[in-house]
């Protein structure tokens, strides 16, 4: 038998031994779920980390009101399959206490008020680390975030007093009120995801793969026609054969042209590919240069 | 691109893609590590693209602790400078088993194999002194694309393989320790319906069976591997990098910081080593100091002995008894720690051979060590 392992098999031990520095280092853990693909195979790995015990730590979604119908409908069957616990943070009830306003108009996103809702519920729960899917060939900001991300306790990243990260030696250490955002897929790339959900023959949520929906076009990209965006005049809906690279707000989210109907498409489809999916489907990157830093910084995911 | 001004001369400039940070690209240098990935029908490939300057060098260091393969660059009308000496040094020293040298801008020389031969023997002249196991070099010219992926016919006098091709083809699995049994535990699994006491890790080293004698240190219990889980079922073996869960034939007290061990060459279990570190933080190491150690999964407290020696970077020359050890300096320290460790020399494992310090003040990660 053949002693290398495969780059697939060497990015699951990675993220499986982070997880577990994650679970025997910090006191109160949670592991953030959209039912978006990347936290899908956070969640397994997971699993990995830790059957046939219970998970070490809850799951939580920040859930902006806005997001896909088929996605929620995921992620809570998801859930009660594997009879873990899951919190939602309501970006919603944010807004009705007063702690987020609501932007207007066309372009309006609760994007940004996500960053409250998160860093709130962290303090709520006293999380003092949270998992995250982000990866970072998905942004250049990312690029340089190491995969014990420290949080100060406003929740934000400083992307130039970053601890050194060596080895697989983590450096988890932080006082109360700061906590860790943990990256373990870090190393994996888009096209890295989906061939281990091929592999895994992980089950995805539906808006994943190729299906006819009503869109309009915007800034280039597709979007859905939904009771969360207004029109712009001049923009028309039309039906479209389409799917998602990314799952995000449905204001913000745009859908690609695509007849993938099953795992081996998309897996053909993203080697394919040379666009990166935040560059071809998120407007909430397309603001600056720095978007993602900006956001980062902020407290961001 | 906004920063497409400072790709001046029509070429490729790398830091246009990597500079992700808006520091980096006001200041127009790279600062820190950026993480990029590329792959092709054969391999794929994380790069970690690393900055040049001296006081980024722990920076660098960071990026050389998980390398396989390490590429310098050198311009063929510069020949081997300061930097080519440090780096090549770091490389060695951080262990890296593979080293590429690619002598660049060979268009500028009039692809001249002599200048590369120079080039090629004044590195093989350091080799010896540094220590480095494999040294590849290719004469490129990045810019032209000779000998980057396709063979260059400009340079027929070329014997070898273009860049890319050596890059696919390198041997790396030779490079794990596959004869040192290394199990850190990481966590301990528990199903108490099950009545399931597993021990979670990633292997160090060597090769584990379901049978085999395990030795658990700090302790030198003696037991056996009762099986080797997985949520896919049970394994025949578990080798470096796996992360896996193992049994244990008895019911042994085993817990995070211990290590199984077994077939091969026995641990070090000591309070005291000798060790290589890159000091990294603003406020210079002096002896005495007190500091937290974190080495494979084993936490403890430890105090600086003596700082034996100061690397001149430059000159590479080691200083002997160094008042201190400034930011980005690399040197030998003693070091004694508040319980016995489990270890191997770095040469021997790079797994249970290293370890971070950490300032119990500030919780900074202050230096990386390799253990001698």
């Amino acid at each position: 038998m053949s002693h290398e392992l495969t780059h697939l098999r060497a990015l699951e031990a990675e993220a499986i031994h982070v997880m577990r520095e994650v679970a025997a280092e910090l006191e109160r853990p949670v592991l953030l779920f959209s039912g978006g693909k990347d936290s899908i195979v956070l969640l397994h790995l997971a699993l990995k980390a830790f059957r046939p015990g219970r998970l070490p730590f809850p799951l939580m979604h920040v859930d902006t009101g806005h997001n896909f119908p088929e996605v929620i409908e995921y992620r809570d069957r998801r859930v009660a399959e594997l009879g873990e616990r899951l919190i939602v943070a309501s970006v919603q009830e944010s807004i009705e206490r007063g702690r987020v306003v609501e932007e207007t108009g066309p372009r309006a996103s609760r994007n940004r008020l996500q960053t409250t809702t998160l860093l709130d519920a962290i303090e709520e729960h006293g999380f003092d680390a949270a998992f995250g899917g982000a990866r970072r060939d998905e942004e250049r900001a990312r690029a340089k975030e190491r995969i014990f991300s420290f949080r100060d306790d406003f929740g934000s990243w400083d992307p130039k007093r970053q601890r050194p990260e060596l080895w697989n030696l983590y450096n988890g250490r932080i006082r109360r009120g700061e906590h860790v955002r943990v990256f373990p897929l870090s190393n994996w790339t888009e096209l890295d995801v989906w061939q281990y959900i091929a592999d895994e023959r992980l089950e995805v949520p539906s808006i994943y793969f190729s299906h006819e929906r009503d869109v309009f076009r915007r800034d280039g990209m597709l979007y859905a026609v939904s009771p969360h965006v207004e029109l712009i005049d001049g923009e028309e809906p039309f039906a479209a054969s389409v799917r998602y690279r990314t799952v995000g707000d449905m204001s913000c989210t745009g859908a690609v042209a695509s007849r993938a109907i099953a795992l081996d498409d998309v897996v053909a489809e993203i080697a394919a590919t040379r666009i990166t999916e935040r560059g071809e489907t998120r407007a909430d990157d397309r603001v600056s240069e720095a978007a993602m830093e900006d956001r980062k910084v902020a407290g961001y995911f | 691109m906004a920063s497409e001004r400072r790709n001046g001369a029509g070429g490729l400039d790398l830091s246009l893609v990597t500079d992700g940070l808006r520091a980096e690209r006001e200041q127009g240098i790279t600062i820190d590590v950026a993480y990029r990935y590329f792959q092709t029908a054969r391999r794929k490939f994380i790069l970690a693209d690393t900055p040049g300057h001296v006081q980024y060098t722990r920076n660098m260091v960071t990026g050389a602790s998980t390398a396989d393969l390490a590429l310098i660059l050198i311009d063929a009308r510069h020949g081997v400078v300061e930097q080519t000496k440090r780096h090549a040094f770091l490389a060695a020293l951080l262990g890296i088993p593979h080293l590429v040298v690619c002598v660049n801008k060979m268009d500028l020389v009039g692809y001249a194999e002599e200048t590369f031969d120079a080039i090629a023997r004044d590195v093989c002249a350091l080799r010896a002194s540094l220590g480095v196991k494999d040294v590849t070099f290719i004469p490129i010219s990045a810019l032209r694309g000779d000998n980057v992926v396709e063979p260059s016919a400009a340079m027929a006098w070329y014997g070898g393989v273009p860049l890319l091709e050596h890059l696919e083809t390198v041997e790396v699995a030779a490079d794990r320790n596959l004869a040192d049994v290394r199990f850190p535990v990481q966590w301990v699994i528990r199903d108490h319906d099950a009545d399931y006491r597993g021990y979670a890790g990633q292997v160090a080293g060597g090769v584990l069976r379901p049978g085999d004698p395990v030795t658990v240190q700090p302790g030198g219990v003696r037991t056996t591997i009762a099986s080797i889980d997985t949520l896919d079922g049970p394994l025949d073996e578990a080798f470096a990098p796996m992360s896996v869960t193992v049994r244990l034939a008895d019911d042994v007290d085993a817990s995070r910081g211990d290590v199984l061990t077994g077939a091969g060459r026995a641990a070090r279990v000591e309070r005291e080593l000798e060790a290589d570190v890159c000091w990294m933080a603003e406020q210079p190491l002096r002896a005495g100091a007190r500091l937290a150690v974190k080495q494979a999964t084993s936490s403890a407290r430890a105090v600086v002995d003596g700082l034996l020696d100061r690397l001149d970077i430059q000159a590479l020359h080691r200083a002997s008894d160094p008042a201190e050890l400034a930011l980005n300096d690399i040197g030998r320290v003693r070091l004694r720690t508040s319980r016995p460790l489990v270890f191997d020399a770095y040469a021997d494992n790079r797994a249970t051979g290293s370890f971070i310090l950490i300032d119990e003040a500030t919780n900074e990660t202050v230096a990386a060590g390799m253990i001698r």
